[in-house]
């Protein structure tokens, strides 16, 4: 029991932090994307279509990517180089994978969906350490896209605040302007970081079909990406803040599995709206935005 | 931004003047043509004629009387939730949750409409309005709540909220408010007395258009003839300097997300007034989310969210009739919001210069420039805005 609920939970986790470290780099360029929604339902769309038309993951992990990256270089256009409301932009993002994913969906499956199943990712177990009793299964038998993101957020850190670029991106999401005036091109560090967060988006898409429901349903990030936006900022904008309110908010989607155990006394609405209203709240108790970057949100024209 | 740039052309020739004057519309028929283009050959590789296409969607949306009068009905919500949009984004506060506070609104409308079997009409309309608006209004000052005494961001709180309405809507028609058969997950219809007259049968036309219409008015008026509206446009401009000028922010930032849901609420009332009769969970198709597409288009004028809607309602209804006739996914509507968004805010960026820079990699001629129009959205920062 508290077996499985560890293992869900890091599981349930993984999406999140993978899309989480992407919008980490890109909010620490001074880029708010809301359009990660988006990009984590074409990376789950066309990763699982790929993968059902080739019977190969790897190439359903690169469509994924390919067509995450795509959306986030349109969202790129849109709010680096036109300089636009980053919120409402994002919000138009997200509204246009739901209806080309919707469209492709129903033209090439058909209304009903027709038994679109695909051999799911399987787990690797890593040896005698998946038999430790209790943390053994959560930590090390899941997929590789689990081992992935978590290796990914000392990566992710080390990027952010140990490389020239990492040094480059926090000036430009600090002060444009003066990043500018020094001769950095804000532009390309933008663009470089939403191309990033591109992929690590496009694979918790991917991780959504290819390693965890196996299907698609319209709109089936519901809102998962929403959720790695709040995880960035109760993280503090630090790449193991952002693992560690991942871990959280993976154990409340969790909890809806583990709870129905006790029957059905307890509505499922209230599970279902567990991560939302838990989002809410921490977002609440966190409070305050004083370690966002300074310029976060603001258009930066460079005229 | 005052960045060095060589130095612009002002008050040149009349030729520049014009040149400066007609950029802006050039930029956005530019775009629409680029998007007319994009939606023909979406249409083309689903194997659909984009000219049949748009003649369903003509007919669909204005074809004859019921499909104009329809269109009307359709649009109805859309002005409710542009308005609640609008309002809330001339302060720079991104209401993105009119879905949730709509849904809010229903809900506290198809409650207490079954129990209003004994009333008079005219009372029972006003407290289903009311409760609508009660409704709408507490879910939008929880996100104002948060902003002002908790700074977080409403953009996220105000989705969150968008989630966990729809969980309370299903959970009230799964449960407490469940018709009595409890054969479908629908509540009890509301009583007689609470629902609106239709107007012009076998049309649906009802009054909730024209309530609409009359709070468009008194948005308009209430935005740009009050103090209260120029302290909220204010504040929409800058945050800090407003501060400093006395306005009282957290107030303002609570009341403004409370009566953006409040009339959100009122057309979920209206909807079940009107048209559903009872609750069920798939109330909305999603006129939260239409609304922000339909206030952008109206420049968050509360007088020109009246014809965004009818736009975006014949849009609606038309592709309705264009999804029986030429097979096309429903979804192409979202896309078709999406493209306006993306092609308003591009028309933004010609104002504020951006858009020449882009293209031409030039420096542009910048915000001050004689025959640029102001952005229709405040320039704000949306997320690191920090109360003084």
């Amino acid at each position: 029991m508290l077996e499985a609920f560890l293992s869900s939970a890091i599981a349930m986790a993984a999406p999140i932090l993978l899309a989480a470290l992407g919008e980490l780099i890109v909010e620490q360029g001074g880029v708010v994307n809301i359009g990660i929604e988006g990009a984590m339902l074409c990376g789950a769309f066309f990763g699982l279509t790929a993968t059902w038309f080739s019977g190969s993951l790897a190439l359903g992990l690169a469509a994924a990517i390919g067509a995450a990256v795509a959306l986030n270089a349109l969202f790129a256009l849109v709010v680096v180089n036109l300089a636009v409301n980053q919120v409402v932009a994002g919000t138009a993002i997200d509204m246009l994978a739901l209806g080309l994913t919707g469209i492709c969906y129903r033209r090439i499956f058909g209304v009903t969906g027709r038994a679109l199943t695909i051999t799911p990712m399987r787990p690797l177990a890593l040896g005698p350490l998946a038999r430790i009793p209790i943390v053994g299964p959560a930590l090390f038998d899941q997929n590789g896209l689990v081992y992935l993101a978590f290796v990914l957020v000392p990566i992710v850190g080390a990027l952010i605040w140990r490389t020239r670029f990492g040094l480059e991106l926090r000036a430009a999401g600090e002060r444009p302007e003066a990043a500018d005036a020094l001769g950095l091109a804000v532009y390309r560090l933008r663009w470089q970081a939403l191309l990033m967060a591109g992929v690590l988006s496009g694979l918790a898409g991917a991780y959504l079909t290819l390693a965890y429901a196996n299907t698609f349903v319209e709109g089936m990030s519901a809102g998962r990406g929403y959720v790695a936006l709040s995880v960035v900022i109760v993280g503090r904008w630090r790449a193991w803040g952002v693992a560690a309110a991942s871990l959280l908010f993976g154990a409340a989607m969790a909890l809806q599995f583990g709870l129905q155990a006790f029957g059905t006394a307890v509505p499922y609405q209230l599970f279902l709206a567990l991560p939302y209203a838990l989002t809410i709240v921490m977002l609440a108790i966190v409070g305050g935005q004083a370690q966002s970057p300074s310029a976060l949100g603001a258009p930066y024209a460079r005229l | 931004m005052s960045a060095p740039r060589s130095a612009p052309a002002r008050g040149g020739s009349a030729i520049a003047r014009l040149a400066a004057a007609i950029r802006p519309v050039a930029a956005l028929i530019l775009f629409a043509v680029v998007i007319a283009i994009v939606l023909a050959l979406v249409l083309l590789t689903l194997g659909a004629s984009p000219v049949e296409v748009f003649a369903d969607l003509w007919r669909g949306a204005f074809g004859d009387w019921l499909a104009l009068t329809d269109t009307l009905v359709k649009s109805t919500p859309l002005i409710f939730t542009g308005l609640a949009v609008a309002v809330a984004f001339q302060g720079a506060l991104w209401n993105i949750g009119a879905e949730g506070q709509l849904l809010i609104g229903a809900l506290a409308a198809g409650a207490i409409g079954p129990a209003l079997g004994g009333w008079p009409h005219g009372a029972a309309i006003v407290a289903m309005l009311a409760a609508g608006a009660g409704g709408g209004a507490l879910w939008g000052a929880i996100a104002g709540g948060l902003r002002a005494r908790r700074e977080v961001n409403e953009v996220i709180s105000t989705i969150m909220l968008n989630f966990v309405a729809a969980q309370v809507l299903s959970f009230a028609v799964h449960g407490p408010l469940m018709e009595a058969s409890g054969a479908f997950p629908a509540s009890a219809p509301i009583a007689a007395a609470a629902t609106f007259d239709v107007y012009l049968a076998p049309s649906r036309l009802n009054f909730g258009m024209l309530l609409a219409a009359g709070l468009a008015v008194a948005c308009y008026l209430g935005l740009f003839h009050t103090a209260a509206g120029f302290q909220l446009r204010a504040l929409g401009r800058n945050r800090r300097a407003s501060a400093f000028f006395g306005i009282p922010i957290a107030r303002m930032t609570i009341g403004t997300l409370a009566l953006a849901g409040a009339i959100a609420g009122v057309g979920g009332a209206v909807q079940v007034s009107a048209i559903t009769h009872r609750l069920y969970e798939t109330l909305s198709p999603g006129w939260g989310y239409e609304a922000i597409a339909v206030a952008l288009v109206a420049r968050l004028n509360p007088l020109a969210i009246v014809p965004a809607a009818v736009l975006f309602g014949a849009l609606d209804n038309g592709s309705q009739a264009m999804q029986r006739a030429a097979g096309v996914s429903p979804e192409l509507v979202y896309v078709i919001q999406a493209l306006v968004i993306l092609t308003l805010l591009a028309f933004d960026a010609s104002a504020t210069g951006a858009l020449r820079a882009a293209i031409l990699g030039a420096p542009a001629a910048g915000p001050d420039d004689p025959g640029a129009p102001p952005a229709a959205l405040p320039p704000a920062a949306p997320i690191a805005t920090r109360d003084a």
